[in-house]
């Protein structure tokens, strides 16, 4: 099982050195290749953190990290994994095609290549004909439309997000998650993605990994067992209300204590 | 429009900066006017029309008129300042990048690189002079000693000015430290690395002209600024004349990396100052 995972994460433990704090404690998690996987949990529970100790862009203090069958160091070192913040980090001075081909440029690819793999993208984000605009003529939910593609250009088999979607309007929120599920199912990537919604992760995920802070823990992980594809009727599916209702209840029985402090965005 | 209302307002500046010096020139001579030893008549302030008609006399007799002499001079020390500037700002930009990725050298050699600008020009010039014998060339050396400094704190500056979450992507990439560094920081420090072009362009034509003294140069502004100080007293408009002159020379510095700025610095608008 755990040979075959995208990713296997093994008694992962951070603490940070000012303060002793301990942000994530001992996490086991299995991520199987096509699956789309949710962190959610309130504020300083170490979701972040988590994508990024799986994205070798912080190192764990204990624990392991497997990424397709790689550590997560490899693995990185290899662009197995293309990433999406909350803003969209476009490059202000390059045009849209240009900000695309960044991570190609790196790869060494081609002119030629380069420009045939951003006409592809451009079409999969439903941008074309916005190539040669810059990042500012954009509205906030083209640049994250971009950042994607820009993060899915060189066809990594992962995809980590960092919440994505939180700083958009919802109903540019809920058509990005419809589309974002249409080019999980085209491309077939393994979907690492945080988020505060708990609409947003049960719209979106297989599981949904329900995290409780101080420290960082998974307090339950629950099956979305809603038929694919999903549309916008499976948002008024009475099972899509109990799932809701189970992720809820987990956030708030994680944290009892702390319920009313619970940041969970709509 | 915009471009009349601008020209108005240049316009509207210029004839207040006119009225300004003639209006005092003009109550000085009134009034008997004397500030220590500064006393108020035609030779210490001559006419502006008298100035800008100067430019149009003969140099000396039979001679080019001044303003020629004076564009040749201008374009001569031109050519120094632009070879300092290139120098200064190349210089200051690797020593910029270098100590941006050593803590060790920035904190051993930043006291130094600022404590190089406190000595004066005047006195590094004679010995740039000594060493590389007097000539355009050590006249744009002591032209980049002034070009370079600006250059160097704002590319520090602006090399570290880059989104932290644009540097976790080009690590995401895998991105080596050139691709980082050409890619992400360079492009994010051009703003500031204008900033400081604009300040070191005008630096170095002042530097050029004060190179020009020590090497004891004829063919600039330098030299014509000394030669018109020894003959100051028979005609003052001519040593003012090549002061506006020079001042010129520093505005179409500045301006050529101003429009420079407006096509290489690609911003959100509301970036734009």
């Amino acid at each position: 099982m755990s040979g075959a995972a995208a990713v296997s994460i093994r008694r992962v433990s951070k603490t940070f050195a000012a303060g002793d704090v301990v942000a994530l404690q001992e996490i086991d998690l299995d991520i199987r290749p096509r699956e789309f996987v949710s962190l959610i949990g309130p504020s300083g529970c170490g979701k972040s953190t988590l994508l990024r100790i799986v994205g070798d862009l912080i190192r764990p203090s204990s624990g392991e990290i497997v990424v397709n069958g790689k550590s997560a160091h490899e693995a990185r070192l290899d662009r197995d994994y293309g990433i999406v913040f909350q803003d969209a980090v476009l490059y202000d001075w390059r045009t849209v095609a240009r900000n695309i081909a960044l991570p190609l440029e790196m790869a060494g690819w081609d002119r030629a290549r380069r420009a045939e793999r951003v006409r592809e993208m451009l079409e999969l984000v439903e941008l074309t004909g916005f190539e040669s605009r810059h990042p500012w003529q954009l509205s906030g939910g083209m640049q994250q439309r971009v950042a994607i593609a820009r993060a899915l250009s060189f066809s990594p088999a992962l995809l980590l997000m960092d919440e994505p979607f939180g700083a958009l309007d919802e109903m540019t929120r809920e058509r990005l998650n419809a589309e974002l599920l249409r080019i999980w199912r085209e491309t077939g990537c393994t979907v690492l993605f945080v988020t505060h919604s708990i609409a947003e992760a049960v719209f979106l995920s297989t599981r949904v990994v329900v995290m409780s802070p101080r420290p960082g823990r998974i307090a339950e992980i629950v099956e979305i067992d809603l038929a694919q594809p999903r549309t916008g009727d499976t948002r008024e599916d009475p099972r899509f209300f109990e799932l809701v209702t189970e992720v809820r209840e987990a956030l708030h029985g994680g944290s009892d204590r702390g319920s009313p402090r619970l940041r969970v965005a709509e | 429009m915009p471009v009349l209302r601008r020209a108005a307002t240049l316009l509207a500046v210029l004839a207040a900066l006119w009225a300004l010096w003639e209006g005092f020139k003009a109550f000085g001579e009134a009034v008997g006017l004397r500030i220590g030893a500064f006393t108020v008549d035609d030779l210490s302030m001559p006419h502006l029309h008298d100035i800008v008609a100067q430019l149009f006399e003969p140099s000396r007799r039979n001679g080019p008129l001044l303003i020629e002499v004076l564009a040749d001079a201008a374009l001569f020390t031109a050519k120094e300042a632009a070879a300092g500037f290139l120098l200064g700002a190349a210089i200051g930009f690797a020593l910029g990048v270098v100590l941006h990725h050593s803590q060790l050298l920035q904190r051993g050699f930043l006291p130094y690189i600022v404590a190089s600008q406190t000595v004066p020009i005047l006195a590094i010039a004679p010995m740039v002079v000594v060493w590389l014998k007097a000539g355009w060339l050590s006249v744009a050396v002591i032209a980049a000693y002034l070009t370079f400094f600006p250059v160097t704190i704002n590319a520090l500056r602006g090399l570290g000015s880059a989104d932290p979450r644009a540097l976790e992507l080009m690590r995401s990439y895998a991105a080596s430290r050139w691709a980082i560094l050409w890619k992400l920081k360079v492009p994010a420090s051009l703003p500031y690395l204008f900033s400081a072009f604009k300040v070191s362009a005008t630096a170095s034509v002042v530097g050029a002209i004060i190179g020009e003294l020590p090497s004891s140069i004829q063919d600039g502004l330098g030299g014509a600024i000394l030669n018109f100080n020894q003959y100051y007293l028979s005609s003052p408009p001519s040593l003012w004349a090549t002061n506006l002159i020079a001042a010129l020379l520093g505005i179409c510095f500045f301006l050529v990396v101003a429009a420079l700025e407006r096509i290489f610095v690609r911003r959100a608008p509301e970036h734009v100052a």
